[in-house]
Order: C-alpha cells, then structure tokens, then sequence
C-alpha cells in the first residue's frame, strides 16, 4: 500500500462513491433503495471493525458489544428519558466511546489470540448484562421506538426519520462522514503508525512510537464508528434487542469486513452488501441458503484471499486506499 | 438444601462440564497448537459426532449399550474423515494463511450446520444412555452415566497425554508444532501431519459430542457453546499445553458451577465470564503457556 | 433421511398449492349457482407473505407452521379463496432473527408486493419487524402468544388474531393450580423475556388465589445443564412451575427426574417445554402425572369434535400428534392451529372490508379491529374465541392436561372469562 502516491485519484474515487449512492436515493427501486440505507449503516459498523482489524492488525471478536452500546445507549435515552434523537445518538456514541475506553485498557495488555478472546468475553458479559437488566432492556425481545418519536425538529426543519427518503440520506451522511474519516485516519500518522504496528509492533516501538497509546486510541475510535452505527440502527430502524449483541454480530463484521477487503478504505462496504446480497438472493431459490453461503465464502478465500477490493488492489489498482 | 450438599453437587456437575469441555478444547488446542489457526468450525464437528450419534444409535436394535457404543465408534470416525477432506480440500490451498482459515472455516460452519438442518432436522433428538442408573445420595439423585462420562474422558485425556509425549506420533507433532521449517527439514511429512491433527481434533471434539448426547439433546446449533467455551480453555491454559487445556477446563466448568451457588444464575455468569477474562487480562499467555515467541 | 423428502415438498409447495387454488376458483366460476363471486373484478391472487422461521432457533416450529399454514391455505382456496380470488402465501425465512425478520417484511412489501404479513413465532423477530410493518403500513398477523401486540406497545397494523397471548394464558391457569395442584409454588423459567412474562403475571395472579410463589429460580439462556439450580427448590414446595424453551428444555425435564426420583413435587408446566419432543423419550418417564398447559391438544382427545378431526387430517397428524406415517416427528400443536386460524382471520376480515389490494389496507386495519368473536368450528377448530379490537388480541379456552401413560389427556378447559385482563391501551386511537 502506498497511500501517498496518488491523492487525487483517492480523493475521487471516494468522492465519486459518495456520489453514486447520493444519485442512488432517486434511482433505485423501493426495496433496494431500502436494503442500501440497511446496508449503509451496517458498513459503518464494519468500517469501525476494519480500522481496528484491517490497519491495527487487532482481531477483535467482541465488537457487537460496541455495536450495542450505540444501540442501547440512543435506545434506553430515547425510550426511558425522553431525549431526541440528536441526544439520544450522542448518547450512544459517549457509550461505546466511554466502553471502547475501559475495554481498550484491559484488553490491550493482550496481544493475538488472547486479544480476541479476552474481547469475546467482555462482549458475553455485556451480551447478559443486557439480559440481566431486562426491566430497561427487555431482554431478548427487545423494545420498539414509538414511530413518531423518531423525528427530527431543527427550527422550521422536519426530519422523520422513518420516511425511507430521510433515512437513506441519514444513513448517507453518516456512512460519508464514518468513510472519510476513516480515510483521514489511514493517511494521517497515526493511521500509519497503526500499519507500522501491524507489521511490527517491537520495531515500532522501537522508533520510538508508544505503540499502547496508539493502539488504545483505534479501539476508541473503533468503538466509537461502531456506536455510531448502533445508534444509527436503533433510531433508523427503531428496534433495540440483546440479538445485536451476541457473537454472532461480532462474527459479521470481521466477515464482512475479510470479503470486501481488510485494510481497504470501501471493502466494508462492498463486503456487507455482497454478504446481504448473496444471502437475499440464494434464500429466494432454496431455504437450504446457508449451504451456498458457505460454499461462496469458501470459493472466495480461495480465489481472492485478500476479500475482494484486496485482491483487486494487488492486482490491478495499487493505489486504493 | 443445607450449603454441602449443594455445593457438592454443584461440583459434580461442574466436573462433568469439565471433562466434556476438556475433550473438546483438546481438539481445538491441537489444531490451533500444531497448525496456528483457528478453527471456527470446531464446534460443527462436536455437532456433527452429536448428530450422528444419534444417527447411529437410531439405527441399531437391542439393548441401548449397543447403539451407544457403536456411536462412540463410528461416529467420531465420520467426523475424522469429513475433517480430512475439508482440510485437504481447502485449508491446505489457503496455505493455513490465518485469516483466510477463519473465513473458510466460517463457511464450514455454514454448510455443517445446513447439511445437518436438511437432513436431521430443526429438533432436539436424545440418544439413550447405555445405562441408567440412578446413584442415591442422602440429599439428592445423581445420574450414574454423568460420573462415569467423567471417568471415560479422564482415560482419554491420558491415552492422548501418552500419545502425545510418549510415542513417534507424537514427537513428531511435537516437532512441528514447534518450529514447522525445521521439521519440514528433518523430513517430516509435515503437511500429512497437519491433516491428521486436524482429524484429529475433530474426533476429539466428536468424542466429547457422543458422551454428552444421553445428558443432552442432540440439535444442529449446539455448535457454538463448546466452540466459545474451548477457545477460552485453550487460551486460559497456554497454547499447546495438555497440561494447562486440563486444568482449564476443570477451572472453568468449576467456577460456573460453584458461583452459582453464591449468585442468581444470570448474575453467576456474568461474574464467571468477568473473573475468566480477568485472569487472561493480567496473565495473557495463559495459566501454563511461556511468554508468546 | 426423511427430512430431504419433506422438505422438498415444502419446496414446491407453494406454487403448487397456488395452482391449485387457481384451477379451484376457476372451477368456481365456471360452476352453476355461482353468483357473489362472480363480481369480483380480479382473479388475481391474494399474496400473503409467510415470515417462517426455516432456519435458526426456531426452525422445529418454523416446520410445522409451513404445514400448518399450507392445509389451510388448500382448505381456503378449494372454498374459493378470499373474495373469489385464489390465495397465494409467499414465503421468506427469517432466520429467527430480528434484523432479517425486519428485512424481509421490506422485501414483502416492496420486492412480493404482498397484501400482509402472517405467520411470526418468536418474539423478538416479532418487536424486531413491528416498526418495519407499521412504517410500510402492512399490516402484520403474528402467531406467537407473545404479549407484545396486547401491550399496545407495537402499532396499529400488528395484530395477534389466532392465538392467545402469554398474559392471558398464565392468568387463566391460576384458579385451578391453587384448587388442584397446590399453592406453594417455585418457578423455574428461563432469565429472559418469555421467562419474565410468566414470572410477572403468574405471580400476581395465583396470590389472588390465595397461592404463594416462594422461589423464583431464572435459568440464563446459554445454559445447557441444570441439575445445580435444582438445590434452590425450597423443601416446602408443593408445586414446581416450569417453562423453559429451547433446544435445552429435554435436558430440563430429565435432570429433574434424576434429582428427585420418584419423590418429587407436583410440576406443572407450559407445554413450551416439550413441543416438538415424544413425551414417551427415554428419561421423560418420571413425568407421568405431572400437568401441562395446552394451547390445543396434541393427542387426540375422546370428545373432540368434528373440526378437530377435520383439521388434524388436514394438516397431517395422527391420534399421538406425530405426523402421519412417521410417528418421531411430533408436531408443535400448542401453537400452530394459530396459523390456520389466524389465516381464516384474514379471510374474514378481507371479505368485511371488501379488500381489493394494497389501497385497501388501511380498511383491512378497521374490519379487523371491527371483529368481536370467532365461533368454534372447522375455520377455529381450537375453539370458540373473543377478539378486542382495541389491543388487537385474541382470547380463547385454554387446556391443562395430564400425563398417563406417557401421553397428555385434558383434564380441565378454562373459560375464556378466566384469561381476561384490563387493557393496557388502545391502538385505534393511532392514525392509519
């Protein structure tokens, strides 16, 4: 990789991407217009698991918990105090910041496969705390956001939030704001550090860097997108269950992330909407979908081990970022 | 029930957690031991020998030793020979890269879990024990079969101990678990031993799954408890070590039990799964494993 | 196995039995006699879709609700379908899954362009899918005995027609455990929602019987064994009271068995337990006396009546509940007669509202919520039932049976009177 070489064609190319799915709000049909914006916030989940995983180097098998903080954090507010929908996502993103934190310093004196462990198992503490609080959380079942508390008020300006047009041009801004930041991040020198100790972490160290301090600042940042896009999903789609919060959701994120490409600024998003797809469509033909699912994950790590924009950058497009 | 009693029982199902959970994490340490990468699918092979056990001992007639000790036979022997193909086919082309191993596995678990809906079905089916006899304590029943799956899996666990330490097999397993180049040097065959560790370890995890189905049901999803619960065994215990496998296991389906006694089951957990991770925390390579190379 | 056979059927059932209704209803029209359909200005099917759960947790049920609803949908298609149109039930799987159960009430609407929603089991897809129906304006049947719909907490295009919800159902058992049973009562159920449900309303309900619950014993919900939570039983109870769900629940009742043997207290308990599982299974002995809460019986009873005979055929289980021809595979009859009159619920209320399509589904909300009551018979074969339009929930008989000779006989019906509660609201005061 060598993000210094051709800035404008980065720059471009992500400014085209944002584009595309800008014109995508009036083009396409209604359910893939829907699965788009779906789409778009469960990339940024993925894209807070790639900054982590893909640059850090970081396999972490707890995120659903940040995921969840965002989650609940907007959804407890939003259900059980009363606040807005601007305070309620800001809510959730000062959890998932403030649990990235405190994660972040105890698991961070892991390294490898202890790392993704020790994460699991924070994220199964907090998976029954969501249980044992079932009083606020309910639970398993979850709760629903009132339909029309899920609005907006800014002055004269009305967003409701469950009017699909709204809510993909939320889930727009979003997703442009998480992947140019990202972008930020990975050019920046810390983004490069963070490289430096993927490949090396002693010799990083070595030149110098507080490798710890530069590690715990990608777990907040991590836990913090991941949030984002929790609190995102729970105001969007007004569900909140302990269901996001199990390893299972702390699986798809590092699939996603592995399909499209780790380390690559869009491959979260080509991941997560290749997985949707592949299950969409092949669930349509046969309910046995689960079987072509993994053949197709097996296929593609045979044949594009590096996720797809991966391979597509060692082979093609060097300069993606 | 006055405090003893409880917190013996406690401890004898914690045992039996253990001893189960022992065998499989063994499997899992092997694989990831020897190979260096992780096997989502694990939990599908216990699956996998649970369903076919169930399979197997439908199938036979008389009494339900019979069908159950057949099971103990061939099942793990289906699940060895599936395991060998899977590695053959894929792991061994993906170069045991790591992270194209856990998406590939991940696809396993897939098709396993798919394979097993379609053709044995969404239900909990129980196999019979091979005998039930039911052990009267003052205080409370306890089922004979569970001490002596206790038994069995400590007979085991030294057979594999004895293997691993005292035979060729081993040594050479031993040999290119520690420094794969090496090995390949000396002339061991080590792609041939990569794929019998990975049999292996999946006949381990099989084993466990047949001696657990006549305390609990066999079911396509029962994958994932043993999968999460053998990653932290292997992780608490050191990498490679038999030592530390065992002696995590006992930790950790003890722990689960007894601090049930003290705490509401939910709450016991939480504080179980805290206490674990805790300990991983401030000892990261694990209870018996040396510092990472 | 037998499974690949089945499923292929299930495969290709729903264009098949779509045909069906078609060749049917054009065998209607062509029929003398034929007046009131006649009218109908579009032969085009009715489109149902069907959120099964075919994979995930709730596959076992998921499996008998196809069935269920696919007798059904023959019955009402061989009648001449919904306003002499045939029907026509689309199906998606959910996975069990709330994320992908919202997803695919999306793809309902706007990739089937169905007509509704039907068919939901658990809860959590159930709230996980709710604001997607009511955003789409879909209108949304459940089968789950769930309270959420009843909680008014949902909105006003979920509905829970065909079978009554966990509230209810717990209430009405109270009078008769505190007369029959005992009322010294420990509950074992699961640290979850459906498990707090029963907790929260049992509870309350069997101290106005002048009962007691003395213990109450949650299981976490990744747990597999529980043999040590069984010292927290206190001595002095009479009765344990247990419901617990999951492939983990034959486990349950088995090591309930090895720690009290023969001397154990009265256990009763929501059939939840065992849906799905032979009550005659190995290690299942010990409950023989023991009593179950039943939806609808599983085994068939001496005085069933006529629909009910009618219905099991239909759907394909013999006098054990075990499907036809394969006596393992025991069907989920607690519930799924939920499907199969939740869909004759449709047809009622479409035929009330005079529904054409999607425009009408606004119309198709006010005619349901207009229904009052639902008469025994072949199109609710569980029996007779009332409907509160304004919680959107149905309320039916419930059935407490005994186990002997490893098979569940009905010991006492409860009035529909016993499960009433106050309403927590009123969705029709929500805009269309």
């Amino acid at each position: 990789m060598s993000p210094g070489n051709s800035p404008k064609k980065v720059y471009l190319l992500h400014a085209a991407v944002i584009a595309v799915l800008f014109a995508l709000n009036f083009m396409l049909p209604e359910y893939h217009h829907g699965v788009l914006a779906r789409v778009m916030v469960l990339a940024v989940f993925a894209m807070g698991y790639n900054i982590l995983f893909g640059y850090s180097g970081l396999l972490s098998l707890g995120h659903a918990m940040f995921f969840s903080a965002g989650l609940y954090g907007a959804g407890l507010t939003v259900s059980h105090l009363g606040w807005g929908m601007a305070a309620g996502f800001a809510a959730g993103i000062a959890s998932g910041a403030l649990l990235a934190l405190v994660i972040g310093v105890l698991a961070l004196r892991t390294t490898g496969v202890a790392f993704m462990i020790v994460t699991m198992m924070f994220a199964q503490v907090f998976y029954l705390l969501t249980l044992y609080f079932a009083e606020w959380t309910r639970g398993d079942e979850g709760f629903v956001l009132a339909q029309q508390a899920r609005r907006i008020d800014l002055g004269d300006l009305h967003f409701n939030l469950t009017d699909p047009a709204t809510r993909y041009m939320a889930a727009l801004a979003l997703f442009s704001v998480v992947l140019l930041a990202t972008l930020a991040i990975v050019r920046s020198a810390h983004g490069r550090v963070l490289v430096a100790i993927r490949e090396n972490e002693e010799r990083t160290r070595m030149l110098g860097y507080d490798t710890f301090a530069n590690k715990l600042a990608a777990v907040v940042v991590s836990g913090v997108i991941c949030a984002a896009a929790g609190a995102a999903y729970a105001l969007l789609f007004g569900y909140v269950g302990s269901t996001f919060a199990t390893v299972q959701y702390s699986i798809l994120p590092l699939l996603w992330v592995l399909l499209g490409g780790a380390a690559t600024t869009l491959g979260p998003l080509v991941g997560t909407l290749f997985m949707f797809y592949v299950v969409d469509i092949t669930s349509g033909y046969t309910s046995a979908y689960l079987l072509i699912v993994g053949v197709a994950l097996i296929l593609l790590v045979l044949y594009f081990p590096k996720g797809i924009l991966g391979t597509v950058r060692e082979r093609w497009i060097k300069w993606l970022p | 029930m006055s405090f003893g009693p409880h917190l013996l029982l406690a401890t004898l199902e914690g045992l039996v957690t253990s001893a189960v959970l022992a065998l499989t994490a063994l499997g899992l340490s092997l694989v990831f031991g020897v190979m260096r990468v992780v096997n989502v699918a694990h939990g599908e092979f216990f699956m996998l020998g649970a369903v076919l056990a169930w399979w197997i001992a439908s199938l036979a007639t008389g009494h339900p030793a019979v069908g159950f000790l057949l099971a103990l036979v061939v099942s793990p022997l289906i699940v060895g020979a599936v395991a060998l193909v899977a590695e053959r086919l894929v792991l061994r082309r993906l170069d045991y890269n790591p992270e194209a191993t856990i998406v590939a596995t991940i696809g396993m678990l897939y098709i396993i879990q798919q394979l097993a809906l379609t053709f044995y079905g969404p239900e909990a089916r129980p196999v019979e024990a091979p005998f039930s006899y039911r052990i009267l304590l003052p205080w409370f029943g306890y089922s004979g079969y569970k001490l002596s799956v206790i038994a069995f899996s400590a007979i085991l666990l030294l057979a594999t101990w004895f293997v691993l330490t005292r035979t060729k097999i081993g040594l050479v397993m031993r040999a290119t678990q520690y420094d794969r180049e090496t090995a390949q040097a000396f002339g061991i065959p080590v792609g041939r031993v990569y794929a019998g560790v990975f049999a292996l370890g999946a006949m381990l995890a099989a084993i466990a799954a047949v001696l657990i189905v006549p305390i609990q049901q066999a079911h396509y999803l029962m994958g994932l408890d043993p999968l999460l619960l053998s990653f932290i065994v292997v992780i608490i215990g050191g990498l490679g070590s038999l030592r530390g496998t065992v002696v995590a296991a006992v930790l950790i389906g003890l722990s689960d039990g007894i601090i049930s006694v003290f705490f509401s089951p939910t709450l016991a957990k939480i504080i179980a799964t805290l206490i674990v991770a805790m300990v991983l925390v401030f000892r990261p390579q694990g209870l018996f494993g040396t510092a990472a190379r | 196995m037998i499974d690949k056979n089945r499923n292929s059927g299930l495969l290709s059932l729903n264009r098949r039995t779509a045909l069906q209704g078609l060749a049917a209803s054009a065998g209607l029209m062509a029929a003398p006699g034929f007046v009131r359909y006649s009218q109908a200005q579009s032969s085009a099917p009715i489109k149902i879709g069907f959120q099964a759960h075919r994979t995930g947790i709730g596959a076992a049920y998921g499996r008998w609700y196809e069935k269920t609803t696919a007798a059904a949908l023959k019955l009402i298609n061989e009648a001449g379908g919904i306003n002499g149109r045939p029907v026509e039930i689309i199906t998606e799987d959910d996975g069990t899954d709330p994320k992908r159960g919202a997803e695919v009430v999306g793809k309902f609407a706007s990739q089937h362009k169905t007509d509704i929603v039907f068919g939901t089991l658990f809860s959590h897809v159930v709230i996980g899918s709710a604001p997607t129906a009511g955003e789409l304006k879909m209108p949304y049947y459940v089968v789950s005995e769930g309270h959420h719909v009843a909680s008014t907490k949902m909105n006003r295009y979920c509905f829970q027609p065909g079978i009554t919800d966990v509230k209810s159902q717990v209430i009405s058992m109270a009078p008769w455990i505190a007369a029959n049973v005992g009322k010294k009562i420990t509950m074992i159920y699961p640290d979850f929602a459906f498990g707090h449900d029963h907790r929260d309303y049992f509870t309350p309900a069997i101290a106005a019987q002048g009962g007691e619950v003395i213990a109450q014993i949650p299981i976490p919900p990744t747990e597999s064994s529980f043999t040590r939570y069984f010292p927290q039983i206190p001595a002095e109870t009479e009765v344990i009271y247990h419901v617990m769900v999951g492939p983990a629940v034959l486990t349950f009742v088995k090591e309930l068995g090895e720690f009290y043997g023969s001397n154990r207290p009265q256990l009763f308990g929501f059939i939840d337990s065992l849906e799905a599982v032979d009550v005659a299974s190995p290690g299942l002995e010990f409950l023989e006396g023991s009593h179950f809460w039943e939806g609808m019986p599983r085994y068939l009873q001496p005085d069933a009546s006529d629909a009910v005979k009618a219905y099991r055929n239909a759907v394909g289980i013999d006098e054990n509940g075990a499907a036809v021809g394969d006596p393992k595979d025991v069907s989920t009859s607690a519930h799924m007669f939920g499907c199969w009159e939740t869909l004759y619920v449709v047809k009622q209320a479409m035929e009330g509202a005079g529904y054409k399509g999607p425009e009408d589904r606004g119309k198709l909300v006010e005619a349901t919520e207009a229904l009052t009551e639902f008469k025994e018979g072949p199109e609710h074969p569980q029996g007779d039932k009332t409907f509160n339009g304004k919680i959107h929930q149905c309320f039916g008989h419930q059935n407490i049976s005994v186990v002997e000779g490893g098979k569940l006989k009905v010991v006492h019906r409860t009035s529909i009177e016993d499960g009433l509660y106050e309403p927590e609201g009123d969705y029709t005061t929500q805009a269309l």
